[in-house]
């Protein structure tokens, strides 16, 4: 497939409000504005558009489900991406913002919100600045503010810096932090889209899901739909990193293989080496092994093969990777976001990460393998958003693989893997 | 503190654990904001209704960061009266959230990306590379007040790995035996020697 939403991002003005006009930029919010609501949230729906933040959950049905007895509605777009291996919405905000505000407009429209706000995460203030300048543009051009295209529509959009939190990302704490208070989740339900932002409905929508909104409106749900496998339809965009020779965003439909992504798109592992595992969702799911490269990359069928496809981040591991260094980093990055709210995780995530320093040193002991899986389970499914069950995966997935190289360590008191690429001396979180 | 008498929590920067300095001497010089600075304060808050003021807490932690450096008691209680909150309220955001530093930092604060995909190419060498060259270990400044190390997680550009950030600018493929060069750039030129992000780099490329 060619590239839909990333079509134009190797033009050197692809950021600019007039390439993005000339491009039949801001037609389908002309034609949303001629439509009822209820269709926009109808078409989304039969698109069968599926979130892009990493729970898959059906977009048009998200719409459906916000509040529309309550005044007022919001839009909160999550812009934190924040889970590791993921730089698919960094690509698409930094070269495609109007997609972006042209989305977040139409969403407001279906659901009767009149203010969208972008949070995005505070290591990108250089996307940042790209997001409002285009977002004045849209202003000056009559796309954005009052009686949109004379339509009688109005609609701000609004940028809202986060600053330094991966929990941010969940879509509870994202409103928290909105709200002026530390980035933690609250309890669900309610969902947001009864009780989301200032206890208003909110509907809460990754960057990409937003970006994807036009095309169902100027090309229609069918077309969407018949993209990809069934349930699965829509351009997609892939984050390929790690040992591949050219990591990279790669956009196709989601017929496509993890084999064709990695050996195809990113050029395979580098010469002389061998793939060893692929993580195809972001740090938080399971590991797929070699044999099971021939999945195709959609929701559902990376599911079926005992992972997920989560923020498509596919993250190739070679040969020269140490498993229990693997889970040890990490470990690090879990016990390091930890919002601290529930004391399973908090705690835990500090526990484990202990641990697995200490057998990645080679001052583990056997019985540490059983601590690993009981501390495991004594976090997963029992904490209070979904960060606990990431947490404890890069120890449960690689313990499941890799069992071998964990005993390894124990027995030979030291990694037997220590590649040119690994630390020589303990630094920093090595330390 | 770690909840647990035998589990105590790492040094290194825990959220449930860190605290700010509340002596006389955190607290700082007096502050308020520039002129400029309350204009833009002022500007920011009209983005959220009325009476949601705190919403501006994020943001308004940055306008006094940009003029102060970091976060003091005295910065924490200006804010907290403009937004109509407690300072204890601000606190409880300032200890939270990362990019706030609650101490002084050096003119240029190396921010190492050490998560999955950068480790995997390399990042932990970078690390290593910054810390002799610059004599101090991650989480310190040294002696005159030029570097700031900290090791950050995943920064969002795992396909540009090693990726740096230097204040708010970004560094993307930093190969190990690439950082001393770097501090030295940066000492003599400061940040315009960063690569800057993502395409930027290819379309300067490009461009020739
Ligand atoms: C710990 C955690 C971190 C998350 N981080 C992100 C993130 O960085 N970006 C994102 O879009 N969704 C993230 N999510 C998913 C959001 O909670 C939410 O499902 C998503 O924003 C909904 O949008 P969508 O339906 O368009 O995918 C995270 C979830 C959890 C539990
Ligand atoms: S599971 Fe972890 S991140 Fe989620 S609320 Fe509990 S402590 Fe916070
Ligand atoms: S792992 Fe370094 S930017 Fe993602």
């Amino acid at each position: 497939m060619d590239p839909i939403l990333t079509k134009y991002v190797r033009e050197p003005n692809s950021f600019t409000l007039d390439f993005y006009v000339e491009h039949e930029g801001y037609a389908a919010l002309k034609a949303a504005l001629t439509k009822k609501p209820d269709e926009i949230i109808e078409m989304v729906k039969a698109s069968g558009l599926r979130g892009r933040g990493g729970a898959g959950f059906p977009t048009g049905m998200k719409w459906q489900f916000v509040d529309k007895k309550v005044e007022p509605r919001y839009i909160a777009c999550n812009a934190d991406e924040s889970e590791p291996g993921t730089f698919k919405d960094h690509l698409l905000m930094e070269r495609n913002p109007h997609l972006l505000i042209e989305g977040c407009a139409i969403g407001c429209y279906a659901i009767g919100a009149k203010v969208a706000y972008i949070y995005i995460r505070g290591e990108f203030l250089h996307v940042q600045g790209i997001l409002e300048r285009a977002i004045a543009d849209a202003y000056a051009r009559g796309f954005l503010g009052k009686n949109i295209l004379g339509s009688g529509f109005d609609c701000d959009v609004y940028m809202h810096r986060g600053a330094g939190a991966y929990e941010a990302g969940e879509e509870t704490a994202l409103l928290e932090s909105l709200e002026g208070k530390r980035a933690q989740p609250r309890n669900k339900p309610p969902f947001p889209a009864l009780v989301g932002l200032y206890n208003k409905p909110t509907a809460v929508n990754n960057v990409e899901t937003l970006c994807n909104v036009p095309l169902i409106v100027s090309k229609g749900a069918e077309w969407f739909a018949g993209l990809g496998p069934e349930k699965n339809g829509g351009p997609k965009l892939y984050c390929v990193s790690g040992h591949v020779k050219r990591p990279g965003v790669y956009e196709t439909d989601m017929k496509i293989t993890l084999r064709e992504l990695i050996d195809g798109h990113a050029g395979g592992v580098r010469d002389g080496r061998t793939l060893k595992a692929v993580i195809p969702g972001g740090s938080s799911v399971p590991v797929l092994m070699p044999d099971q490269l021939d999945t195709q990359a959609s929701f559902d069928a990376i599911q079926k093969a005992g992972s997920l496809l989560g923020s498509a981040a596919i993250i190739v591991l070679d040969d020269t990777t140490c498993m229990v260094w693997l889970a040890e980093n990490l470990l690090h990055f879990y016990r390091h976001e930890s919002c601290g709210k529930c004391t399973p995780c908090r705690e835990g995530t500090d526990w484990l990460h202990k641990i697995l320093r200490r057998i990645e040193r080679g001052e583990g002991q056997m019985q540490d393998l059983d601590l690993l899986s009981s501390v495991s389970a004594n976090i997963a499914g029992k904490t209070l958003c979904a960060f606990g069950d990431a947490a404890v995966t890069p120890v449960t997935t690689t313990l499941k693989h890799f069992r071998h190289e964990y005993e390894a360590h124990i027995k030979e008191g030291r990694c037997t893997l220590t590649a040119d690429w690994r630390a020589r001396h303990t630094v920093g979180a090595h330390a | 503190m770690s909840f647990h008498p035998k589990m105590a929590y790492d040094a290194t920067f825990h959220k449930s654990a860190r605290t700010l300095d509340e002596t006389d001497k955190g607290a700082g010089p007096p502050f308020a904001y520039t002129a400029e600075n309350r204009a833009r304060f002022d500007q920011i808050v009209k983005r959220y209704p009325p009476d949601r003021r705190r919403s501006a807490v994020l943001p308004a932690l940055y306008l006094a960061q940009y003029q102060q450096g970091y976060i003091t008691a005295n910065a924490i209680r200006h804010v907290a009266e403009l937004l109509g909150i407690t300072r204890a309220d601000v606190e409880d955001v300032v200890s939270f959230y990362t990019m706030f530093y609650t101490k002084p930092v050096g003119t240029f604060v190396v921010q190492v990306c050490r998560t999955l995909s950068c480790a995997l190419n390399g990042a932990e060498r970078v690390t290593e590379e910054l810390t002799a060259k610059l004599g101090i270990t991650p989480g310190q400044t040294d002696a005159s007040g030029t570097f700031t190390l900290v090791e950050v997680e995943c920064l969002g550009a795992c396909d540009r790995a090693p990726v740096v950030m230097v204040n708010d600018g970004w560094h993307e493929c930093l190969k190990p035996e690439d950082a001393s060069r770097l501090v030295d750039d940066l000492r003599a030129r400061g940040e315009s020697v960063l690569s800057g992000c993502h395409h930027v780099v290819e379309l300067k490329k490009k461009a020739g």
